[in-house]
């Protein structure tokens, strides 16, 4: 059976006072994929993320999520969105409990649901003892681990991730990569990551390379590797980007 | 989308906004220092300069601490509302706005809530400056504390509101303090909240109709009729409207098609 498409982005295009951010840029993204956005600075990733979260509205093109509609479904479409912003967007003086709470609560789940679902998600991260801390006394990459639980509470069909290992270690780095594949792979969650990182990507990971508002390539890693004619990623995203740095 | 899940998430919003500000002592104490001052040191100096006339709701001669309670009850809630909406600014220039902004809700009802939720947290602040003012012989008819607290809700959602159309305009956070200089203080002095209409009358007709339609006086008067027990019809409706053209050009503002969001290049 052909997997659900999660994330469906056809001729979207988006300019700021006349200057193209987005150019024609059409991708789909199915259930259990985990998919790497390239691009240089300025590509338009943030663009990209801003419209699929409805934050920007769409005047060209079209996004779906799940088969509806960003623009005339929009809630249903929220609904099935997990997001893990660029910038840190807990609340320093909550607890990691607070944080959860009310993100469970702007999804209207009731208590005991949310509890259990807390519980589930900050297990698999190792964060359960550290419940009752302010977000303030927690690491950098602790931080990200409760952000990614919460993005996961009202289990989202698709993930979007923007740049969510900038600033940690590389073993914080390491931990967030590899569990967001697996989440991937044991949950059939759809997974869009922003990176500007090549050693983030796994072999089986799908890539979508974005310079200048436009998709240079969009394919498997081997895909990406033919057209390009070249034996590494990091190539690959060189000749693509004529020489830019990720 | 069941009603169950608007009702959750109003009381997340509101329960957090309650919960931050209880925890967030200097910004409980400096909320009540600024009314205090001016009931303690402005309106002591003031009270030999100014004579009053009795005019409604009151119906003997008042002490000018009197007269200026229901002001600085004004005050409290707009200096909440803009309060209020730097912390939008700020949440938007931090991004913990967009998780507010990506939830399956529609807009309009998440800025609802943020607006009850500023609002509630003034209403506390209000009757805190009232409990400090009881004990400086400030008393209204013990009904009046009752009557005033629906007043409190229409006038803390207009000012809130008001907080919230400007905080869509913002770009950011270092232009608040032009907000500041344009719009709460001659709101606050063009106001009836330091004198009263006819006595502005006396020293210019202008500022008497400026201060007139200016909504925050209306907010202050119909704060003063309620706290003695008088309903102030024409305060009442002036409010309402102005809160609703607030709230819907605020909607507009926080709109992804129409409003200011795209132009700002921001979220």
């Amino acid at each position: 059976m052909k997997p659900a498409i999660a994330l469906s982005v056809e001729n979207l295009s988006f300019s700021y006072s006349g200057k193209k951010a987005l150019d024609q840029v059409s991708f789909k993204i199915c259930a259990g994929e985990c998919t790497l956005l390239l691009g240089p600075n300025g590509a338009g990733k943030s663009t990209l993320f801003s419209l699929i979260t409805r934050l920007y509205d769409t005047h060209q093109g079209h996004i779906e999520l799940c088969g509806f509609d960003i623009k005339q479904q929009t809630r249903q479409a929220l609904a099935k969105l997990g997001v893990v912003f660029q910038q840190t967007t807990l609340d320093m003086d909550l607890t990691v409990m607070q944080n959860l709470r009310y993100h469970t609560a702007l999804h209207g789940m009731g208590r005991k649901e949310a509890m259990q679902r807390i519980q589930k998600e900050l297990e698999r991260l190792n964060m359960f003892d550290r419940r009752f801390e302010k977000i303030r006394q927690l690491n950098g990459g602790h931080r990200r681990r409760v952000e990614i639980a919460r993005a996961l509470l009202h289990k989202p069909a698709l993930l979007l991730l923007d740049e969510p290992t900038v600033g940690l270690d590389v073993p914080s780095r390491l931990a967030i990569v590899d569990y967001v594949h697996q989440l991937a792979a044991d949950e059939k969650l759809a997974v869009l990551w922003a990176s500007h990182l090549i050693d983030e990507i796994y072999p089986d990971d799908h890539l979508i390379v974005l310079h200048k508002g436009q998709i240079k390539a969009n394919g498997t890693v081997d895909d990406v590797l033919k057209i390009t004619n070249t034996a590494m990623v990091k190539e690959a995203f060189y000749n693509l980007t004529q020489g830019e740095q990720a | 989308m069941n009603m169950m899940h608007y009702w959750r998430a109003m009381w997340g919003i509101i329960g957090r906004e309650l919960w931050r500000f209880v925890t967030q002592r200097e910004r409980f104490i400096s909320a009540l220092v600024r009314p205090l001052v001016w009931l303690f040191v402005f309106a002591a100096g003031f009270r030999a300069a100014l004579g009053l006339a009795i005019t409604p709701p009151y119906e003997t001669y008042i002490l000018y601490e009197v007269y200026i309670t229901p002001g600085l009850i004004g005050m409290i809630q707009l200096f909440n509302g803009m309060q209020s909406s730097l912390s939008m600014v700020y949440d938007r220039e931090m991004g913990s706005m967009r998780i507010l902004m990506v939830c399956p809700l529609p807009r309009w009802f998440l800025l609802l809530s943020k607006l009850l939720a500023g609002t509630g947290v003034s209403i506390l602040q209000v009757y805190v400056f009232l409990g400090i003012a009881w004990f400086y012989d400030i008393h209204a008819p013990w009904q009046g504390y009752l009557w005033v607290l629906p007043t409190l809700m229409l006038s803390g959602l207009m000012l809130g509101a008001l907080g919230l159309l400007l905080s869509s305009f913002i770009k950011q956070l270092e232009n608040f303090a032009g907000v500041m200089n344009f719009v709460i203080f001659p709101m606050f002095f063009m106001s009836t909240a330091l004198y009263p209409l006819w006595k502005m009358k006396e020293s210019s007709i202008l500022l008497s109709k400026l201060a007139q339609y200016n909504p925050f006086s209306q907010a202050v008067e119909l704060i003063r009729f309620a706290l003695y027990g008088q309903f102030n019809q024409h305060a009442c409706i002036y409010t309402l409207v102005a809160f609703l053209i607030f709230m819907t050009a605020a909607i507009i503002g926080y709109n992804p098609s129409k409003g200011m969001m795209v132009k700002k290049g921001g979220g």
